[in-house]
């Protein structure tokens, strides 16, 4: 058995990307900066060099357009790969991405599929300028017909990303980029729609993704001084979402928190939050509880941290989980 | 002192290379007038060449029985048999004559009003129509046809075609996209993205703008201050050329030039058809609210099937024998695409989570369980 490596998350990507292309010569990575610069981030570092600037090349600045490209080349038989560079910079794409991408092999009755990974650097707690930090994981999560992936580790990163672009299907790719420069095993990871406990614990379940899931782990281990034993899921892919997981993690703890840095209102967490009542209910303690961004713009840079979920906020929000009940108090099924 | 351009700094491309290649003719490009009389396109900056009579026949065969599947689509939705058409009649001309032009490794991207092109493309009449019946979204199979779904999202094709184009090229195969737009199509984002792409890509994509005057009820005059849309090609360094759109010999003469040039490696083309759609936007549309009655007849003055019909007749290429013919295949092909449109569509709300994605996610199936059960408790009611 070989050695496992350590990486960063940015550079387990660049991996990945590079695997795929030497695997199938008909993946293609294209983009804005991806190519001579080896992108703002660095991930597609050293891909043109190696592959030729006909595999791993820069496009014209827009967004829509990358999107479309990529549809017609689906449509020759390639494998697209495409960055857009900045979550917020992807909107431009939205109609591309949902009546086109989301839709093709829907409305033509499953002739047409499109086999690309849209690859959207995310979120915040970089200190970026405004347009910079968006999380935008819900729009496409609420559009039907795309998978969104949001690895948390280096070693996801690799896994996800090289089953992204084996995918028949087209799969939004959602790197957070506080975590592009955290280091990680390469160890082998389970694919789409298996969530992961990342922290095993018995009284509370965190449910994280993406960005948030370092904050999570944090939280739990600072509740940990307070008393509380507080298991951390990971869910990896939002679609397909692991519900059986959560469900599973929240019939032994009874309590629950969704820890997710978007805008709560109307999103990703508030999904989770509704799925757990219907499917546990009689499980819950307490009312599943939610950590999110705030219901605001994502603010300046210098005012970031009072609107990220961090592990203040989530210590809080395990206290209001109603400790004065068992969840035994609660299940029909026990009395 | 300031900068001038004469620093070089400043130095346009224009002056090294020149534009003149890329400029469309002072007028549309035109073979025959109104009447059907052929005619010298003595303003026209490229050669184009009057098609052979044989192959004017074959596109005016293919008018002939277009506008009579479009009249009978048309009177489909009268019949509640389709929930919405939008007619291309008077358009027969861009409709036919680019397809025709076509080989089968081409690709062909269509919008909502192409029925008409995709009849011509030799596509099943009622898979065509099935968007518009409403019992599915694409009736036909877009790979076996090289044809793309026809896209409503205005312009959002374009870029489609450039990478199927690209797509093409690489694979070292000398097909040519042809991309459908309209008039108001060019006033979008995704027009000046998909024409972009193409152009720094070098892709063969002939992209067909269909000036029909009109995009529902605002003018062209509302969309654009371009002297011609097709100036719009100039700016991204594509060639570009206008066109007599009801002129089908002129049509097929600069879709000739056109392909040429794309399958020469260089690059696309982007055409501008001046016609005229003499049917309102749909059936569901009341264009006297917008447009004269005098407009429309100057319009019908210049009708792309008589005029071709006229010259073919003083060639002796047809005569009445023949029209009454090709008359005749129509109507029948019209009583059949009526017999067909009659039966109901077969559906199957079950099928609506076959094509999510290749391997359904657990809410999918979630989904179609509950749909299976409703759907046996209603028969068990």
């Amino acid at each position: 058995m070989s050695e496992i490596e350590t990486v960063t998350f940015a550079a387990a990507i660049n991996r990945a990307l590079g695997d795929s292309m030497a695997a199938d010569d008909d993946v293609l990575v294209f983009g804005e900066d991806v190519g001579t610069l080896g992108g703002v981030f660095r991930v597609t570092d050293g891909l043109a060099q190696r592959f030729g600037e006909d595999r791993c090349f820069d496009t014209p600045l827009a967004e829509s357009g990358i999107v479309g490209f990529a549809i017609g080349l689906c449509l020759t038989g390639f494998r697209p790969v495409v960055e857009m560079q900045f979550d917020a910079f992807a909107y431009p794409a939205f109609e591309q991405i949902a009546s086109h991408v989301a839709k093709m092999r829907n409305r033509t009755s499953g002739a047409v599929h499109l086999p690309m990974v849209i690859r959207v650097p995310y979120a915040g707690g970089i200190g970026g300028v405004e347009h910079h930090c968006d999380s935008s994981e819900g729009y496409y999560a609420h559009t039907a017909g795309l998978k969104v992936v949001t690895p948390a580790t280096p070693a996801d990163a690799y896994s996800l990303l090289r089953e992204a672009i084996e995918d028949p299907d087209p799969v939004v790719f959602m790197e957070p980029k506080v975590s592009y420069w955290t280091k990680g095993e390469l160890t082998p990871a389970p694919g789409f729609g298996q969530a992961v406990v990342r922290r095993p614990g018995t009284e509370v379940t965190l449910v994280a993704y993406g960005p948030s899931v370092p904050v999570a782990l944090k939280a739990a281990e600072a509740a940990a001084e307070d008393g509380y034993d507080v298991e951390v899921i990971d869910l990896r892919t939002l679609v397909p979402l692991d519900d059986a997981t959560v469900m599973e993690s929240v019939a032994r703890t009874g309590r629950c928190v969704v820890v997710s840095e978007a805008s709560g209102f109307a999103g990703v967490a508030g999904e989770l939050a509704a799925r757990i009542s219907e499917q546990s209910f009689h499980s819950l303690a307490a009312p599943v509880l939610r950590v999110s961004g705030l219901p605001i713009p994502y603010p300046a840079p210098m005012l970031e941290h009072t609107y990220l979920p961090g592990v203040d906020r989530i210590l809080d929000a395990i206290d209001r989980l109603q400790w004065q009940d068992t969840p035994g108090d609660f299940s029909v099924a026990a009395r | 002192m300031g900068l001038s351009s004469d620093d070089g700094v400043m130095q346009s491309t224009a002056r090294q290379v020149g534009v003149e290649h890329l400029l469309p003719s002072p007028e549309p490009v035109r073979l025959l007038d109104e009447h059907g009389t052929q005619v010298l396109p003595s303003s026209a900056r490229r050669d184009y060449v009057m098609p052979t009579p044989e192959r004017l026949r074959a596109v005016w065969r293919a008018m002939v029985i277009g506008r009579r599947l479009d009249a009978q689509s048309t009177a489909l939705t009268k019949q509640g048999r389709l929930a919405v058409y939008p007619s291309a009649r008077g358009q027969e001309a861009c409709q036919v004559a680019p397809v025709l032009s076509l080989g089968p490794g081409d690709w062909l991207f269509p919008t909502y009003r192409e029925s008409m092109a995709l009849f011509t493309r030799g596509i099943d009449e009622v898979e065509v129509l099935s968007l518009l019946r409403g019992d599915r979204h694409c009736g036909y199979d877009p790979m076996r046809h090289r044809t793309a779904a026809q896209c409503t999202p205005l312009a959002t094709q374009l870029p489609h075609a450039a990478g199927a184009a690209y797509g093409m090229k690489r694979r070292g195969e000398d097909g040519v996209a042809l991309a459908f737009v309209g008039d108001g199509g060019t006033s979008e984002g995704d027009f000046h993205e998909g024409l972009n792409f193409a152009a720094v890509f070098g892709a063969p994509v002939v992209f067909f703008v269909q000036n029909n005057n009109y995009a529902i009820s605002v003018p062209l005059s509302k969309q654009t201050k371009a002297p011609s849309l097709a100036y719009k090609g100039i700016g991204y360094g594509i060639s570009s050329e206008q066109v007599d759109g009801n002129d089908a010999a002129a049509v097929l003469s600069v879709m000739d030039v056109a392909l040429a040039h794309c399958r020469s490696g260089n690059g696309p083309f982007l055409i501008e058809a001046h016609t005229y759609r003499m049917e309102a936007h749909t059936n569901a549309d009341d264009a006297t609210r917008y447009r004269t009655g005098e407009e429309v007849s100057t319009w019908i003055s210049r009708d792309p099937v008589t005029r071709l019909e006229a010259w073919l007749r003083e060639r002796g290429v047809i005569d009445d024998e023949t029209v009454a013919a090709v008359q005749a295949e129509a109507e029948e092909q019209a009583a059949s695409l009526r017999d067909r449109m009659h039966d109901d569509a077969t559906l199957r709300p079950m099928s609506l989570f076959d094509n999510v994605f290749a391997t359904p996610t657990p809410q999918v199936r979630a989904a179609e369980a509950m749909v299976r059960a409703e759907s046996e408790a209603g028969e068990q009611a």
